[in-house]
């Protein structure tokens, strides 16, 4: 393609979204959150178990686009073993960087959604608004 | 003017010479623009485009206010605009037909203003489970407001409406009954002047939401009979922040104003005022003047085109489009089988593909299409989908808008599945054609 929004569904994004990291749920878990994209209707749901304060295991379930199950999928896989404070300090472009591929406006919301649901984990739900989606 | 005869059928590919935005020269390397998604906002005709910059370099001026020319210039393009719009209607009174924003806050204006001078605890208003939020969501504020009743007419699953359940609700004795002519999402037609006439039959008021029909086919408000149309001029080739709610005369005589300020007064005292006539004491404050005329060209660009031929039109595009779309494998189609029943919208799932998924491909073969949930998430659960992919069309599209976007719904199921759709050669040529662009990129 000579141009456009499908340069988004490369390998890192089919990939996770054909073989998912971390797809699934934790009963109990330390803490747990999901959000929807309003926009969409996309759902990630993401729970965590801590040792000590180091994140041991991390799920994430939900449905919707590629872009936003796939991107939750690496995600997990970022905050795996770090602590509580790393995984607070990951920021948007962070994960965007991870993603690798230019992401466009218009899916920009579907990109971040599983970053916006395990901040407000983590921090618990006020704090959500912290992550801003420009 | 891309057309001369009112009888010959409309040629897209002709009426698209009117339209700047769609004749752009594209980046090389990038197709023509395939717009489908004119259900969401039209494309505007240069005729309609250059109204607005005419009127702003020899007439603007303040309307029914200033005692000299540039004024009464003004006045007299907005007027005429307010009867261009009333015939276009067949509104018995140009006072009938108030200048809004566009459908949205027409119906708010009705909620607001008759809704609560009339509603009382415990009356029912009743809405569809296909409504746009717009028309859903003005009912739900005004009836928590007033303690009234809510009740809903189901979506049948082939996208008709569930009438032996409107017959019910209408036992019951609704003060107000609001509806869509046609459904935004399945483009469903509804049977609106019956379902009129039998909420007068028992007393409710009728409000219509006119956004998907006023643009697309002749629209007769004496013949319908419905106490009130709301429709936005954005989606009918004319500039944003235009739209008109029509209102029989008497019921807008006797409601309260909507918004106060300018204009809408007849005379002010420190603690009481009294009402300007129809339209004015609707129209609060310096209206999009502008607009409101841009309104007027695009009504009558339209009327040179045609409402019959344009309905005619939009028919074959769909019928053509639904045989097309039929044929890709794993595609559902929602909506009315029977295509009398249907405007130019057609909703769709590809197999578990996501909308945005499917849209983000299409928009790289630059075809433009809706995804999600268009606005009406309770129809979204009555069909049991999270959202849709929706390609809507209009007076400048074509059947190769079509093939475009069959071609394109092809690449978005290789591309999130890494191969070819089984069985089909077009299946086959679209993904040689794009590792041929691929290898240019």
């Amino acid at each position: 393609m000579s141009f456009g929004a499908d340069s988004i569904y490369r390998e890192i994004i089919l990939e996770h979204y054909h073989h998912p990291k971390n797809r699934g749920v934790l009963d109990p878990a330390d803490f747990s959150y999901q959000d929807v994209n309003p926009l969409c209707g996309d759902e990630v749901r993401i729970d965590v178990r801590v040792d000590g304060d180091r994140v041991s295991e991390v799920k994430f379930s939900g449905r919707g686009c590629a872009v936003s199950q796939a991107s939750a999928s690496i995600l997990t896989e970022m905050v795996e073993g770090k602590t509580l404070a790393e995984v607070k300090a990951i920021g948007k472009d962070e994960l965007l960087d991870e993603i690798g591929i230019p992401v466009s406006p218009a899916r920009i919301k579907c990109a971040l959604l599983g970053l916006k649901v395990l901040k407000a984990g983590v921090y618990g739900v006020d704090h959500a608004a912290l992550i801003d989606e420009e | 003017m891309a057309t001369t005869t009112s009888t010959a059928r409309l040629d897209g590919a002709v009426v698209r010479q009117d339209f700047p935005i769609l004749n752009q020269i594209e980046p090389e390397g990038r197709p023509s623009l395939v717009f489908l998604d004119s259900a969401a906002s039209s494309q505007k005709p240069a005729r309609v485009i250059d109204a607005l910059s005419d009127y702003y370099r020899t007439s603007n001026a303040n309307i029914h206010r200033g005692v000299y020319h540039l004024s009464e210039l003004a006045t007299g393009a907005y007027e005429t605009a307010r009867r261009t719009i009333a015939r276009f209607i067949n509104a018995a009174s140009p006072r009938e037909c108030i200048f809004v924003r566009g459908t949205t806050e027409g119906i708010n204006l009705v909620a607001q203003t008759w809704g609560r001078a009339n509603l009382q605890p415990g009356d029912l208003v009743v809405f569809t489970e296909m409504e746009h939020h717009s028309n859903l969501v003005p009912w739900q504020l005004i009836a928590e407001e007033r303690g009234a009743r809510l009740g809903y007419v189901p979506v049948l699953p082939d996208g008709r409406l569930d009438q032996e359940r409107y017959a019910e609700l209408l036992q019951q004795g609704p003060k107000l009954v609001a509806f869509t002519q046609v459904s935004n999402v399945l483009g469903t037609i509804t049977p609106a002047k019956e379902m009129i006439a039998q909420a007068h039959a028992v007393g409710a008021i009728t409000v219509l939401d006119g956004a998907q029909s006023v643009p697309h086919m002749p629209i007769d408000v004496q013949d319908l009979d419905c106490d009130f149309l709301a429709f936005s001029g954005h989606k009918m080739l004319a500039p944003m922040g235009s739209g008109v709610l029509y209102g029989k005369r008497h019921l807008l005589e006797a409601m309260p104003p909507y918004q106060a300020g300018g204009s809408m007064i007849r005379r002010v005292e420190l603690t009481h005022t009294t009402w300007a006539d129809l339209p004015a004491k609707f129209e609060a404050g310096t209206p999009a003047v502008a607009d409101a005329i841009g309104l007027g060209v695009a009504i009558d660009y339209l009327n040179e085109l045609g409402m019959e031929r344009i309905l005619e039109h939009e028919r074959e595009i769909l019928a053509y489009a639904v045989g097309r779309l039929t044929e890709i494998p794993g595609l559902t189609l929602f909506g009315p089988e029977d295509l009398a029943d249907r405007g130019g919208v057609v909703s769709f799932a590809l197999g578990d593909l996501h909308p945005h998924d499917i849209a983000s491909i299409l928009d790289s073969h630059n075809i433009a299409v809706r995804a999600g949930h268009h606005c009406a998430q309770p129809l979204m659960r009555a069909l049991n989908v999270m959202a849709t992919t929706r390609a809507s069309f209009y007076v400048y599209n074509t059947t190769d808008d079509v093939d475009r976007l069959v071609e394109g719904l092809y690449d978005a199921y290789r591309t999130m599945n890494g191969q070819a759709s089984p069985t089909l050669s077009a299946a086959r040529s679209v993904a040689t054609a794009t590792s041929e662009s691929e290898d240019h990129a």
